[in-house]
């Protein structure tokens, strides 16, 4: 499908590639403060590069009250739904600045304002809050519409399968987005998933709950939006929900190495490369790249110019360096602030 | 004005009225509301009133997506077992996400659960696991004893914007009491005196009251006036109610159905320990469950529970009026 084809006018174009250059340089300097500011970044943290086009797209298909829960790789969800990255990278840096003043950090952004009720850290564990709000919004009966994303380890969980049979038995409107990086951590999906390993798109799991089941190209933001707008109209028109399964490549490692105290964190190579050996799988995702894809789709179709591309990128990386700036400078959290919140 | 209803119905009555109340309460679960008829579906309606599939992860798991979407579920849970197979979401999602968003969002839920039916259902229908839910910060746990504590407790747990583990016994069932009429709410963290006494304080946990009270009408042809103590919430607790009782009294029995080690009257007995210990004239004694799986057969389910008998037993010892055991 090509971009005039898709629904999307200019400024629609232009919003779906501003959002996916702000999360990826997000992500870069996230991943940056590694040597930038050692120490600043505690624990594990998980980069969105390379599911920039599926996160965008998806979103694109949602308009006002409409609600997104999602897992511990969270960071790009609120940048695309308007949360402030200065707020998301201190929350990162653990600040008292941060969007959800240091408790949460990078694996449990939440910004409610804007429908991003928030993560779990557990895989697959979120799939059922995704439901109950989308109970919620049944019953509220004012046509909202939830998104859950979560990856392809999680449909090896029984809340997957749970909240699948009951999403579709009481026609709940979500979308659940399956976004397959073909790894969970360092396993390969073939090695742990039944449908993987006999050659079969994860999305045929939707046959059991008697929902559609759809794959796509998850680096390609148009085909996204596309399958994206077609389950939201049918979550929204109360036919129920819809699997959407986003073939994504992760361009980073899992997270950041798992590291006792002392040890300086950073993030290795992908495990493509340093548990498989296969260094030309990468090197073809790296060619893939969605970012650099759809911005040179952009300009070859003539919705942008290259000054107008370039223009975006400028202001991306103004906005996160600020952001990282902000972060770095705001004060850390009162320890006595650790009690706070415990009950409402 | 109050009216006698058994404690499951109290239970219900509470439901009923905070639904007539508060639009924002949604009861689903399992086995509940499948025929027309239903009591809770014809005064409700099905948004708000749901039987679910056997899918604990899910039932508890949308609890939590609904209430952070602003409604105040009660999931029907049955057995306090079926809890176990969706312990994350219990433990480590439902109290969690208030503190992890910075206060952002609040998780007002209840899982209401039955517990202890010893009564021949064995070794995983009959456990008193409430402790386990007790160390878990963001979570609070309620184990009401009477009928009337049974509603008021109950409509307490609804309103509270926290999650709630209510912790009904099957035992109590069709107990019957007398429960205040209308609105009636029981106040978290705050124990009740069922019996005043100054010889000793007996803290005894949901079954376990009615056990230390008839203990106690025993010991009194004896003699010995003991004060029983229901904390009827175990978080929040209100150890000020129990260190003032122990003060008085100078001795401490807690009751437990639970099992020992890592349990509710272990907790009980460290809060005395230290912060009443200079008012102790004997040392603490715990009257628990044997450290078992509840076994079927009668005369042994009977051996491992604590009862009248051992309550008395424990009493004596800890007024010196029987011999220590080795």
């Amino acid at each position: 499908m090509s971009s005039d084809e898709s629904g999307l006018d200019k400024e629609r174009l232009t919003w779906v590639l501003t959002q996916m250059v702000r999360i990826r340089e997000f992500e870069e300097r996230v991943k940056s403060t590694f040597e930038e500011h050692p120490g600043a970044i505690r624990g594990h943290t998980h980069l969105a590069d390379g599911a920039e086009a599926s996160i965008v797209g998806s979103l694109a298909a949602l308009r006002e009250g409409d609600q997104v829960l999602a897992t511990y790789r969270c960071h790009g969800y609120p940048i695309a739904l308007g949360s402030d990255t200065k707020a998301l990278m201190a929350e990162i840096y653990g600040k008292s600045t941060g969007i959800c003043g240091g408790f949460g950090g990078s694996m449990h952004l939440v910004d409610v304002e804007r429908g991003f009720l928030g993560t779990s850290g557990i895989v697959g564990q979120g799939i059922p809050h995704a439901a109950g709000a989308a109970y919620a919004a049944q019953i509220r009966g004012k046509g909202q519409v939830v998104l859950s994303f979560f990856g392809d380890g999680a449909s090896k969980q029984g809340a997957f399968a749970e909240s699948l049979n009951i999403a579709s038995l009481w026609k709940l409107p979500i979308v659940f987005v399956m976004e397959n990086n073909n790894y969970n951590v360092v396993t390969r999906s073939d090695q742990e998933d039944a449908n993987a390993a006999a050659g079969e798109p994860l999305a045929v799991k939707a046959k059991a709950y008697s929902m559609p089941g759809v794959t796509v190209d998850g680096g390609d933001p148009i085909e996204v939006y596309g399958a994206l707008r077609t389950a939201v109209a049918r979550a929204r028109s109360g036919e129920g929900p819809t699997l959407v399964e986003s073939k994504v490549y992760r361009l980073s490692a899992h997270g950041n190495i798992i590291a006792p105290p002392g040890v300086p964190l950073h993030y290795p190579e992908h495990e493509a490369i340093t548990v498989f050996g296969n260094r030309e799988e990468y090197e073809a995702a790296l060619r893939g790249d969605p970012v650099p894809r759809f911005r040179g789709r952009l300009i070859g179709d003539g919705t942008l110019t290259p000054a107008e591309a370039d223009a975006i990128g400028t202001a991306a990386q103004e906005e996160i360096e600020a952001a990282v700036q902000f972060a770095w400078e705001s004060p850390l959290p009162e320890p006595s602030e650790a009690t706070n919140h415990v009950y409402a | 004005m109050a009216h006698e209803l058994p404690y499951i119905a109290a239970i219900n009555e509470a439901i009923q009225l905070e639904m007539e109340r508060d639009e924002s309460v949604l009861y689903f679960g399992q086995n509940i509301a499948t025929t027309d008829d239903d009591p809770f579906l014809t005064a409700f309606g099905s948004d708000r009133v749901r039987v679910t599939p056997i899918s604990e992860t899910a039932e508890i798991g949308m609890a939590v997506g609904a209430a952070l979407a602003g409604y105040r579920p009660v999931v029907e849970l049955y057995m306090a077992e079926f809890m176990l197979v969706a312990m994350d979401q219990v433990v480590n999602e439902a109290p969690r996400f208030r503190y992890m968003s910075g206060g952002k969002v609040k998780v007002p839920l209840v899982l209401k659960a039955g517990y202890g039916f010893t009564a021949g259902w064995a070794g995983q229908h009959t456990g008193s696991i409430y402790s386990m839910f007790v160390g878990v910060p963001g979570l609070k746990v309620v184990l009401p004893s009477t009928a009337a504590d049974a509603k008021g407790l109950m409509a307490t747990a609804i309103r509270d914007d926290n999650p709630v583990c209510y912790f009904h016994h099957y035992l109590l069932t069709l107990e019957h009491g007398e429960v205040p009429d209308g609105e009636y709410l029981v106040p978290f963290g705050e124990a009740a005196v069922r019996r005043s006494g100054g010889d000793v304080t007996i803290v005894a946990i949901g079954w376990m009251v009615d056990k230390a009270l008839a203990a106690a009408e025993r010991l009194a042809s004896e003699g010995i006036e003991a004060e029983v103590i229901d904390p009827r919430t175990l978080v929040p607790l209100d150890s000020k109610t129990i260190l003032e009782s122990v003060a008085k009294t100078g001795r401490l029995v807690v009751v437990d159905q639970a099992t020992r080690f890592g349990g509710a009257s272990g907790m009980i007995a460290a809060e005395v320990a230290e912060f009443g210990f200079d008012t102790l004239k004997a040392p603490i004694k715990q009257v628990t469950a044997l450290d078992a799986t509840i076994p079927y057969s009668e005369p042994m389910e009977r051996f491992v529970l604590p009862d009248e008998d051992k309550i008395v037993a424990a009493v004596q010892q800890v007024l010196g009026q029987a011999p220590v055991a080795a």
